[in-house]
């Protein structure tokens, strides 16, 4: 089938004003009559949740955290764009939405794109009301600093914690309205179900961690924020918690899953020093303006690294890359390391290369490295021990981040009716690359600007209070969550939920990693459902349901890895390209370079959900370029 | 190396709990604190018995989730470091260990060694936040804000309400979580005009969720991971000095 | 409303203990100097009490403050201290301490072993119902020989054991109280807390060192 992103026509820079004034209202008396449904509360989540109550919605708000300020938002780093043009280089909307959508490899929807760069500009002014502290100069003004490669200075940022700035600055308006009575919170309580009553979202089914209790809600909008889903590698930034589960649960009730296969790997994390490994520390990029990357030249070397004199490395960026050196895209940066160790020259524990500073430090004293980057190493000599003044800090490439996610329209709806999905949760404006210091900007824009706006037109052709928990639906769906914690517990095998996050964290991070080949997905799409079957006769899951039982929630979130790792390895075996995050080693230039063939994949891949074992069925929305030409990029 | 761990254990908020001994064997070095628990209990999951339950999150010190006080140190014996960045080459091979939930009566335990902080939620939607509403504010740069004020609202605004001040603090006190947002605001333009109301309804907030009053050990600001000075506390008493004149009670 | 509001407010409730502790702080150091006046012999401290008492109502208004500052003091002490204690019902197994000091801790402790000692002092010196015979250093018409009383009663050893325990509880508490006080009212930053920190101990110190003089000089037969 082919699907319909229903992108209003007319020019790019009008559609989003115009599409405004074609979209609904609700009466304001009869805003009080409507419930949302909000699940997570990261800033796609948080600032929805609180613009929606503002207007005068009732919300209710779930978050599997203790509290809504712990969402997983809080731990990004570098900052948020906006094409403010500040600094006056020559920025622009115009510029920002060319940047993001050749970012994203031209994978992403034009309007999309560009409604995300207009938006920009107002969630800067938003956070500075809110009392967000930007860095400033000494004249007072907001300060700017160059990210991610871009040519123009657009990114703001507050230290090294945009991330938790922006989030705690909603969480703030969120609280508000808590106070005002029209948010009520569910913290420690995940989403389970979601409830369809006549094709439209309707409500949602809950277990609450405290108690074990199964509870459903009822609304008239069900708006899904909850995250990514990187955590099926095992290993990765995300947060322990992060999970498919909320957006998986919702596919399995008809939602499409679009485009899993987009799936970024950030090159400069601290790496695994074992099996006990539970997750991975990111380290500003910003370390490879100074660090030089290399690994020894002999197999085997195991002399410390002062002691391997300049001839015996290679620094292979440097070398392959000369133009880009150190700087290469993350992409090529991660695939290159990833290369080295798999031909033997891994450092440490064989998974990771030298970023070496020891030149910079000659070139530019100790104290001027320390000034730049003195938090960054103190952080990594908390975690590894190592002084990386004194020898090269050892890093390696993992899971940061989905660019994939449930597909929406234009207004952020998904194909089931009522059902809205915001943030990394949604598909919709990363294409198959994100650009440093967007995914701040998406989710803000979405819940503040977007969203509030098109669930109101959802809203305004529906009738308040439809449903109620009393329903049969509800009554299935609980059944359903109850009996399936129940059959995690009855199975009481001999292997733990980790065993199996790690057994198919190996197979995602091997098979349908950083480089994917046709025998590499074929292999994977087999070996997933056998890992899945032997999850159901041998995990082991202590306790009760009726308890906080921690096992359980883990378990329920692998059972769904487990078959949400099938289709993300379908999805990359269907995309017979390489594109941004997606890298197919048969379609790459001699440098290595992806190679995009736009007249057969110039389309999102949604995917149905089969049912049981059946296999998922594909529909293509495609994607047409007006407004930009499609290029080829090239760092060499 | 090979630890004696004493965990605190609990049913549920009703039960009594206690100190239960546990062995933590061929512990690496290069785990952190909370992949050795995760080793524990897998060890005890293995063995059919129930596994320590904690909170955590994202494993890098700035969620805010992990709360665990090891020997008597809220977050452990590194300083500025959360439970989840401490690292076990701080401990030694036949260390004794003792791991306790944050202890205070408005953070009652819910099991073993997960406690309930949502009244530090409830304190800041008594008033930790600028009122405005999304939309028709203006732009970012209309008002300038010194960059030493913006700087020092940055500093306090560092705190990731973890609750480990109130799990240090001899009485129970909030002073510093309260005084991190109090003094975030106070420095900024935008937060002056309910600057007086704010402080006033966070600290009201505080006692009547059971927190108590700050008597200046200074206990908070040596456990807490993100450093934020007491000078916040003196902060927020100016601050509700010069609240005094114009003051309704909430 | 606005002083209900000084009650409802965990600073508020504060600001009662450190203007209180304020005051009886101050007179700490008043008094020490005039006591000070002991030393320059019995002529001199028995005219500062003759002229002390000369003030007539203002002694007694000045008395008066003095004691609703140390009601407010010990009652909000007392309740402060009570309500602390209930939002810590249950400490740690294992207890570290990193930054609190002794004083910190005790000031329940030294705060009421100050106030029995004040009682008694009062009993001793201004009421003269508890120590030594007031006919023993009194006239035939009543009239108090200050200087007289003062050295006699610290020729005993019992009574110099005595002072010196309460001023010993005085330092304790003012070790921690001036320091305490600044940052309650919220006269402290970054770079002026440790220095009050300091300060207020050397100031405890010195007052430490200036009462304890008297009992001691006198018992050491330096003050005659």
């Amino acid at each position: 089938m082919i699907l319909d992103g229903k992108c209003p026509s007319g020019p790019l820079k009008d559609k989003w004003d115009n599409h405004r004034r074609d979209l609904k209202l609700v009466n304001p008396a009869n805003k009080r009559k409507y419930t949302v449904l909000v699940v997570g509360t990261g800033l796609a989540g948080a600032s929805a949740a609180a613009t929606l109550a503002e207007l005068g919605y009732n919300v209710e708000a779930f978050c599997y955290q203790d509290s809504p300020r712990r969402a997983h938002s809080i731990a990004a780093q570098g900052g948020i764009n906006a094409a403010k043009n500040y600094p006056n280089d020559g920025d622009s909307i115009f510029r920002l939405f060319q940047d993001t959508i050749k970012g994203g490899d031209f994978r992403a929807r034009e309007a999309n794109v560009y409604r995300l760069a207009q938006i920009s500009n107002n969630i800067i002014d938003q956070c500075v009301a809110q009392g967000v502290p930007f860095a400033r100069d000494y004249a007072g003004y907001l300060e700017n600093r160059s990210f991610g490669g871009a040519q123009v200075s657009r990114t703001f940022f507050a230290r090294g914690q945009t991330g938790q700035q922006l989030l705690l600055g909603a969480y703030q308006a969120f609280s508000r309205q808590v106070q005002a009575g029209k948010i009520r919170v569910h913290a420690r309580t995940e989403m389970l179900d979601l409830v369809v009553v006549d094709g439209e979202a309707k409500g949602i089914t809950v277990r609450n961690l405290v108690t074990g209790e199964v509870q459903c809600h009822a609304g008239d909008a069900v708006v899904l924020a909850s995250g990514g889903y990187v955590n099926v590698y095992n290993l990765s930034t995300n947060a322990m918690g992060s999970s498919v589960t909320a957006a998986w649960r919702a596919h399995k009730k008809g939602a499409y899953f679009a485009n899993p296969c987009y799936t970024q790997i950030h090159p400069t994390c601290i790496p695994v020093t074992g099996d006990h490994q539970s997750k991975l520390t990111l380290m500003s990029e910003s370390l490879r303006n100074d660090g030089r990357i290399w690994v020894p030249k002999n197999k085997g070397d195991q002399r410390p690294a002062h002691q391997i004199p300049e001839d015996d490395r290679d620094y292979y960026l440097e070398r392959k890359y000369p133009s880009f050196g150190n700087l290469a895209p993350r992409d090529i940066a991660s695939r290159a390391a990833k290369q080295a160790c798999d031909a033997g020259l891994g450092v440490g524990s064989g998974r990771g290369v030298y970023l070496d500073f020891a030149d910079a430090i000659e070139r530019l004293g100790e104290d001027t490295i320390r000034a730049r980057y003195g938090n960054l190493f103190d952080m990594y000599q908390r975690i590894t021990g190592e002084d990386a003044y004194g020898q090269p800090m050892r890093i390696y490439p993992a899971l940061h981040y989905a660019m994939g996610g449930l597909w929406v329209d234009y207004n952020l709806q998904s194909n089931v009716p009522g059902l809205f999905v915001l943030g990394e949760a949604n598909f919709s404006d990363h294409g198959a690359n994100r650009l440093g210091a967007s995914a701040l900007m998406q989710g803000l824009a979405d819940g503040y600007f977007i969203a509030p706006y098109t669930i109101a037109d959802y809203l305004a052709r529906t009738e308040p209070g439809k449903v109620s928990i009393k329903g049969d639906e509800f009554r299935d769906s609980a059944a359903q969550v109850e009996g399936l914690s129940n059959k995690l517990l009855a199975v009481n095998g001999r292997k733990t939920v980790n065993d199996f996050h790690r057994e198919l964290g190996h197979i995602m991070w091997e098979d349908v990693g950083m480089a994917r080949s046709k025998e590499s997905l074929t292999a994977a799409v087999e070996k997933i459902p056998a890992l899945r079957e032997e999850f159901w006769n041998n995990v082991r899951v202590p306790g009760s349901g009726a308890d906080l039982n921690q096992e359980l929630e883990k378990a329920g979130r692998m059972a769904d890895y487990l078959e949400f790792g099938e289709l993300l390895a379908r999805d990359a075996l269907n995309r017979d390209e390489s594109c941004g995050g997606h890298f197919r080693v048969e379609h790459q230039t001699e440098e290595g370079e992806a190679v995009r063939h736009d007249d057969d994949f110039s389309y999102v891949a949604a995917w149905e959900y089969g049912g049981g074992e059946k296999t998922p069925q594909l529909h293509k929305e495609p994607l047409t370029f007006e407004d930009i030409e499609l290029a080829v990029r090239s760092y060499k | 190396m090979n630890l004696t761990l004493h965990v605190w254990r609990q049913q549920g908020p009703d039960d009594k709990g206690q100190l239960e001994r546990h062995q933590a064997t061929d512990v690496s070095p290069d785990m952190s604190f909370l992949e050795m628990l995760d080793e524990v209990n897998e060890a005890l999951i293995k063995e059919g018995r129930e596994p320590i339950v904690f909170d955590h999150d994202c494993r890098e010190g700035i969620c805010g989730t992990c709360s665990q006080v090891i020997n008597g140190q809220p977050h452990g014996p590194q300083a500025e470091t959360t439970v989840c960045q401490l690292h076990m080459r701080q401990f030694k091979d036949g260390d004794e260990i003792y791991i306790e939930p944050w202890r205070a009566r408005a953070f009652p335990v819910l099991k073993d060694l997960i406690v309930d902080r949502t009244a530090m939620d409830r304190i800041v939607e008594a008033g930790g936040y600028v009122s405005v509403s999304t939309g028709g504010v203006p732009d970012a740069n209309a008002i300038l804000i010194p960059k030493d004020d913006a700087d020092t609202a940055m500093d306090a605004a560092e705190c990731i309400g973890c609750g480990a001040c109130v799990a240090a603090c001899p009485n129970g006190s909030a002073m510093l979580f309260v005084s991190a947002k109090v003094g975030q605001l106070a420095k900024l333009p935008q937060g002056r005009p309910e600057a007086a109301s704010r402080v006033c309804a966070m600290t009201e907030t505080m006692l009547d969720e059971g927190f108590g009053n700050c008597s200046n050990h200074y206990e908070c600001e040596a456990s807490c991971p993100k450093g934020i000075s007491v000078k916040f506390i003196a902060m927020l008493n100016r601050e509700y000095l010069k609240a005094l004149p114009k003051l309704k009670s909430k | 409303m606005q002083l209900m509001n000084l009650f409802r407010s965990s600073v508020g409730r504060k600001l009662f203990m450190a203007c209180s502790g304020l005051m009886l702080a101050g007179f700490v150091a008043a008094h020490l100097l005039g006591n000070t006046t002991l030393f320059a012999g019995s002529a001199a401290i028995n005219a500062y009490a003759e002229q002390l008492h000369k003030l007539g109502p203002v002694l007694w208004i000045f008395r008066l403050g003095l004691l609703g500052a140390l009601l407010v003091h010990v009652t909000f002490g007392i309740w402060l201290t009570l309500q602390n204690r209930a939002a810590k019902p249950m400490g740690y197994a294992k207890k570290a301490v990193q930054s609190t000091t002794l004083a910190a801790e005790t000031m329940i402790y030294s705060g009421l072993a100050l106030l029995a000692f004040v009682v008694y002092h009062l009993l001793h010196f201004t009421l003269r119902k508890v120590g030594l015979d007031p006919s023993l250093f009194s006239d035939a018409a009543g009239q108090v020989d200050v200087f007289r009383m003062i050295v006699l009663s610290f020729k005993q050893w019992p009574l110099v054991l005595l002072y010196t325990g309460g001023l010993a509880a005085l330092f304790l508490h003012l070790s921690h109280g001036i320091s305490s006080t600044f940052q309650t009212l919220g006269a402290c930053n970054e770079q002026l807390l440790p220095l009050l920190r300091k300060a207020g101990l050397v100031a405890a110190l010195a007052l430490l060192a200036g009462y304890l003089s008297i009992p001691l000089l006198t018992f050491f037969g330096l003050v005659s």
